[in-house]
Formats: C-alpha cells, structure tokens, sequence
C-alpha cells in the first residue's frame, strides 16, 4: 500500500461486481432500451480471458511466447413490450501477445563478481506494455462500432458529471451516447447518469487512484451495444495517475473549472501533456472568481501546444455549442470510419470470392 | 499514486521473467526512467521495494538508468533538452516543443542467480 494516498489493488468493481472474479460477466446485467428511449438493463453476457505463456529452447537462445486471450461474447435482447426476444450480434475479439527474452550469460561474470552463476537477462519491456495492449483491444472495438471514446479527466469537482449530464440532455435524440463511470466509492454518478436515459456502468477502483485499460474492458460488454455512438469514460478526479493510462480513447479531455488555479496546467504538466482538448468550465462564475482565462490557456499550450480549447458552463449553457458541435463532428468521423473499415472488408471479400470463383 | 500499479507490473515482468530462466533469486532490476515520464523516481523505488516483499525479487537492488528528456522544437527546426514540461525551448525560448525523448519507463535488464 502506497504511503502517500493509500492506493492498492483487488478492490475493483464494475456496476457492483468485484473485478477480480475468476468468469467476468457471468450472470450480468443486460440492456434493453424503451419505448421513450431510456435503457434499463438484465442481460447475459459472457467473457473469458486467460494467459499462458510457453518457453521454447533452441539451441542456446530461449525464447518464450506469452499470449493473452480475450474471448468476450455479447448477446442483445431486444425485449419489445410484446415479450418477444431477438439474439443479436456475438462477437469473439482475440489477441496475441509475443514477447521474446534474450539471455547472455557471459556478462553475468562483469556484474555480479561475488557469484559466478549471476546472469544478466536483457528484457526491454515498457511498464504499460499490457495496458496499452488493452487499450488497443478497447480502440479498435470503438472503430468497429463507430463509438467516439473520450477520457475525461481533471481534478475532483471540476463538474465532469454536471457536463456530462448536461450534454447527453442537449445530445438527446440526435446522438446516443453511454457512460463509463470511474470513482473510488459509490454508485452516485452513473445513477446521475442514468436519470437522463442514458445507460452508465460504474466502476470502482476501490483504493485505486485511476481507471486502467482492462477495467474499461470489463465494463464494455455490460453497456448496451450502441453503433456511431458517443462513449464518454469519466476517469477518477485526479490530475496525476490518470494521465500515464491510455485506454483506448480518440482524446484526453481535461476538464479545469474556473474555481481552480489559472496556473494549474503548470502544476499539473503531465496531465495537460497527455491531453489533446481542454474544457474551461464553469465560465458563468468568472465574475466572482480570480481566474484569467487566457493566461490558463497559455500556459495550457506551453505543455500542450496541439490543444483544442473551448470554454463552457454546462450550468447556464454558454459555449455548450462548440462543444456539442465538436462531439457531433466526433461521432461523424467514427461513423464514416467504420463505413470505410465495413467496406474494406466487403471488397476484400467479393475479391478473394472471385478468386475463388476462377479456380 | 499511480507508482504502485506500475510497480506490480514490473514486478509482474521481472517474476515471469525469472522464473523462464529457473532463476533463485533476483539480485538487481536495472530500469530506464525518463524525465518526462508519469513516474517519481523514489515514489517507484519505495513502491517496488513493498510489492517484491515475499517474491523472488525481494531485496533485489533497483537500479534506475535516468533517460533525459528532449524535445522537437518547430520554430528552430531541431532537437533540444527538455529538463520538464513547461520549460520553453533553450534556443529560442517559445514552447512549440513536441516530445522525442524522455517518456520511458522500461524494465531495461535483471540480474539473477
């Protein structure tokens, strides 16, 4: 346990379940959608993940394989007030992972002179080369699905849930959006979230100080399965821990709220490095609080020079526009991509049909 | 403090790592830290230090390899340090600084016996 915010492991939960049980989704939750649009959820889903790792000897080189693999089953009910169930899509997203050690006993002699058996083995391997391959897995299932994934992050009571709210409400009929929900304790914000119509899952961290790229995985398959669709994932307010996670998002979209520091990018550089949006919000309290707004974008871009910036106040709705337009924009181009990818494939596969044709 | 998980995954890659190569104990964890990257220094060795207790790396010597960090500038068309984020370009003191260097956080090598 960490002595200086207590953060640990294996408390995790998702929509209430612990994380760390050994069949993820047995007996889960399962969304069907209303007549006036809100979604409820009972539904079966189904998940297996297992690792192995092999080691082969060749001669004197050794190379070991590990491989994780993902099996996730989703079954849609499309439950009309009829009674009558539709079994919809299924899909089984697998991935390998490789890696290769190399051993060169010889130099064990130079490092370690008191044991003549010391052996030094070369590894090169990143930290987060497990998350990232998760958030990879968690990307392309968002291309697949045409779903514009944004990570909102920025310090506790920034009004991240507030905004979200506020733009599901305007969004409403025009784009379907679904709400990962990240927080130490409580159910509070997808219940927030919830109230709008919109379907939102909760993750827990427990003494966690950041949501990672599994735990996203986790929760994916207990939203409903929407299409061109907005996924917001609300990360933990913290502006340190989250920033080193990706997981699998278009953008980082930092939240600071005018009740904060103008000099708060410059506190929190690694946070505003790794986001690519910045969201001023609460710009209806500016008359009351000591906030320079451009001098926070200045030193914004300092560490961030790519930085789209839009001010907002998701309480009276100014500059709600530009934001919704962006969002908008968003899910146009995940759609288009998704078209793209789908078409791809079809022309791949009316190609080697026709190759099998002339045989 | 993020230092924790990351430290329970190299923990997680020196363990596997050791026991591929029937290795009895761990002796040192060589380990390349940039100076841009999303990890303390110390916050990391204390972290690593309480999560190899009761494993076949514990009390192995933690060695970090400090990877400096360096940036693109775009006004002056090259490379330049960057000791932090936030600090502006050496050469022409602006900010348009894109990140080349300095952002690993890489388990580079262990020792075992």
């Amino acid at each position: 346990m960490c002595s200086t915010c207590g953060c640990g492991h294996g408390e995790v939960k998702i929509g209430g379940v612990p994380a760390e049980e050994r069949h993820e989704g047995h007996g889960d939750s399962h969304w069907h959608q209303h007549e006036d649009g809100t979604w409820h959820n009972h539904t079966h889903s189904h998940q297996h993940a297992h690792e192995h790792s092999h080691v082969h000897t060749h001669g004197s080189e050794s190379h070991s394989h590990s491989h994780v693999h993902a099996h996730s089953h989703s079954h849609t009910h499309e439950e009309s007030l009829t009674g009558s169930h539709g079994h919809g899509d299924r899909d089984h997203p697998h991935s390998h992972e490789h890696s290769h050690d190399h051993e060169h006993a010889p130099l064990g002699a130079v490092h370690a002179p008191e044991v003549s058996a010391a052996r030094v083995i070369e590894i090169e391997r990143d930290l987060l080369e497990r998350n990232d391959a998760i958030a990879r897995q968690n990307r392309q299932q968002f291309v697949d699905r045409g779903l514009f994934a944004l990570n909102l992050v920025s310090s506790p009571g920034s009004g991240k849930t507030t905004l979200l709210v506020r733009t599901i409400e305007s969004l409403r009929g025009d784009v379907a959006c679904a709400v990962i929900e990240g927080d130490q304790q409580t159910e509070n914000d997808a219940d927030r979230v919830r109230a709008t119509g919109a379907p939102a899952i909760q993750i827990n961290t427990g003494k966690g100080c950041h949501l990672d790229a599994r735990m996203v995985a986790l929760a994916l398959p207990k939203l409903p399965k929407l299409e061109d669709a907005l996924l917001f994932i609300e990360n933990v307010g913290n502006l340190v821990c989250p920033a080193a996670f990706d997981l699998g998002e278009a953008h980082k979209v930092a939240i600071l709220s005018v009740t904060e520091g103008t000099d708060k990018p410059l506190k929190y550089p690694d946070m505003f490095h790794a986001a690519d949006v910045l969201l001023i919000n609460k710009i209806d309290l500016l008359p009351y609080v000591d906030f320079d707004v451009e001098q926070a974008i200045v030193y914004a871009r300092r560490i961030q020079p790519k930085l789209t910036v839009m001010k907002v106040s998701a309480t009276t709705g100014e500059g709600m526009d530009d934001w919704l337009v962006w969002l908008k924009r968003g899910v146009e181009v995940a759609r288009t991509t998704r078209l793209n990818d789908v078409q791809t494939l079809r022309k791949k596969i009316a190609a080697l049909e026709a190759q099998l044709r002339e045989r | 403090m993020h230092e924790m998980s990351l430290a329970e995954s190299m923990l997680e890659i020196v363990e596997n790592t050791a026991r591929k190569h029937r290795a009895q104990r761990v002796t040192s964890v060589q380990f390349e830290l940039g100076a841009l990257s999303h990890a303390d220094r110390d916050a990391l060795a204390f972290a690593f230090d309480v999560v190899a207790r009761g494993s076949v790396a514990e009390n192995a010597r933690f060695e970090v390899i400090e990877v400096p960090g360096a940036a693109w500038c775009m006004l002056c068309s090259k490379t330049v340090t960057l000791a932090k984020f936030g600090e502006a370009c050496p050469e022409c003191g602006h900010y348009q600084l894109t990140v080349t260097q300095g952002d690993t956080m890489r388990i580079s090598s262990i020792e075992i016996v």
